[in-house]
């Protein structure tokens, strides 16, 4: 009987995460398509509901009516499962992430290790995608995302590594915990190099503009999923969104003092700002990066592929390497508030 | 009693998956039943408690090792037909290899120490200290220098790798990535003004 009720918690605690982010990426879409016609000063979708808010809705809509078109030899069985081996590592990496104080799904020794094995599972949705399509195109852009993810992985794993040299630990909660205060106590400011880093390599390994190679809509079409239509298109879609999420929130978590608020532990406006609940702040935080991210979108050009590679071998991860070096002379020496 | 029916589970998975990697005609899907073999592996191993090694397997062989492999063999267009012949000529040494793996694999397995399923309360009854902690602080303290010994070793064999590969070959057209960000606008765009022309 006790199995079955912490079953029914943890199940309960798992939708409770699961919906507001299916929600949120959702949204994503909608806040994507207003922000870059900010941008490019146009107006983006407008007319769905009260300021296009209904555009989500109706553009599931329309992809669940649609017919998911199998192409002939294509292989069938790999082909259906390639969105959900996108989708799946984006969801289940959420389980370690503590969106607020003690509110992890699985507050795990190992937690930074599990996001890490995570997220370098999704990279097998985009090559089976890409396989299993049995079209040219694809299968280029399915060689191009997986050189890029494999790359920019060991930029991001070095970046992370910095954060959890200067915090001691692995565990998430206590990552956060180690940032206690206001936020120049938090990592971004001692590991900034690794901070930049960590923020490229992000935007590099959810195949994102202006690293977007994977799909390049002007020489491969679309890349990976070319091949693709209907609700299994959009599952490539809600993956890309909820990888871009949790990179974002991941962000949040290491650099940025996770559930802190900017001001915690200064006297008289620290109380004030420490009302506003935790989860709030860290949303806020979480959606810097993702403004960031179309932000991005709606300003570089597509890089090279070539350039791509050099900027993850040559450049990033020697930068990553010296600043572990540096950091480990600051916590040899006790350097400022950080260590 | 859950554990023990997850712990059937997946070593059945697991059976099933390594039987499929060298029993199927395709490659690819060779490549990814391994990966499923070991996914499961791992399960396995985060059930008798060694998280950390259970994540390393996931992180290490799932997320990097077989991506490669998937990579390499994916692009590859492999005939199967004369990877076929000489079955019979093999069969007697690969018998011989796999006979030998099964008795150690009795040897480990049968022996005393090892107990998967009793692993967990084993685990529990010893210092409160995770997996991860426990193997950091005996890895980098009493095991310094092997551990140093083995990355020298990997350091080597990456230079070895590259130096396999890095052959100079004349005639190829390399580009100075430096010179082309130094570039100026005045180098490569002209901006010519004409006059507008005038429709008939």
């Amino acid at each position: 009987m006790a199995e079955l009720t912490g079953l029914v918690w943890i199940v309960a605690k798992i939708v409770a995460l699961v919906v507001p982010l299916f929600i949120a990426v959702a949204y994503m879409t909608y806040a994507e398509r207003r922000v870059i016609g900010w941008i490019q000063w146009r107006k983006g979708p407008n007319r769905v509901g009260i300021q296009g808010l209904l555009q989500p809705i109706a553009d599931a809509g329309k992809l669940l009516m649609k017919e998911v078109v199998i192409p002939q030899n294509a292989n069938r069985f790999l082909f259906l499962l390639a969105p959900l081996f996108s989708i799946i590592p984006a969801l289940a990496a959420w389980a370690v992430l503590p969106v607020g104080e003690g509110m992890a799904i699985a507050d795990i020794d190992a937690g930074l290790l599990y996001v890490l094995a995570m997220a370098s599972m999704g990279v097998y949705g985009v090559i089976v995608a890409g396989w299993a399509s049995n079209s040219k195109y694809a299968l280029i852009g399915a060689m191009r995302a997986g050189a890029q993810v494999v790359s920019y992985e060991i930029a991001m794993g070095f970046a992370l590594v910095g954060v959890l040299m200067a915090a001691g630990s692995l565990n998430m909660s206590e990552i956060v915990q180690a940032q206690q205060g206001p936020f120049w106590n938090w990592f971004w400011l001692p590991l900034l190099p690794l901070f930049i880093v960590y923020w490229i390599s992000g935007v590099a390994e959810t195949n994102r503009l202006p690293f977007d190679v994977a799909e390049g809509e002007s020489e491969i079409v679309a890349g990976f999923h070319v091949e693709y239509s209907g609700m299994a298109f959009a599952i490539f879609f809600m993956a890309e969104y909820a990888n871009m999420i949790l990179v974002a929130g991941l962000a949040a978590i290491m650099f940025l003092g996770g559930w802190y608020s900017p001001f915690h532990g200064i006297s008289y406006i620290g109380p004030i700002f420490d009302l506003v609940p935790g989860t709030v702040w860290f949303c806020l935080k979480a959606a810097i990066f993702l403004f960031g991210y179309f932000w991005f979108r709606g300003t570089f050009p597509r890089y090279r592929y070539d350039q791509i590679m050099r900027l993850g071998w040559k450049v990033l991860i020697p930068v990553t390497v010296v600043w572990l070096v540096v950091e480990s002379l600051f916590i040899l020496t006790g350097f400022g508030p950080w260590f | 009693m859950i554990e023990l029916l997850l712990f059937y589970v997946f070593a059945a998975i697991l059976l099933f998956a390594a039987t499929v990697v060298i029993t199927a005609k395709n490659p690819v899907h060779s490549a990814l039943f391994l990966v499923l073999a070991f996914f499961n592996s791992a399960a396995l191993w985060l059930m008798a408690g060694a998280e950390f090694l259970a994540i390393a397997l996931v992180l290490v062989y799932v997320g990097a090792v077989m991506v490669l492999f998937l990579f390499v063999v994916m692009m590859l267009d492999i005939n199967l037909a004369p990877m076929r012949e000489g079955f019979a000529r093999y069969l007697p040494i690969g018998a011989l290899v796999g006979l030998v793996m099964v008795v150690e694999m009795v040897l480990v397995v049968g022996s005393e120490q090892v107990n998967l399923i009793g692993a967990t309360t084993a685990a529990a009854a010893g210092e409160p200290m995770s997996n991860t902690k426990a193997l950091g602080s005996v890895l980098y303290t009493v095991y310094a220098y092997p551990f140093e010994i083995a990355s020298v070793v990997l350091l080597v064999a990456i230079v070895a790798a590259i130096m396999l590969t890095h052959r100079r070959r004349p005639g190829t057209k390399q580009q100075s990535i430096d010179r082309q960000v130094r570039v100026h606008k005045e180098q490569r765009l002209r901006i010519v003004t004409m006059a507008p022309e005038k429709r008939d």
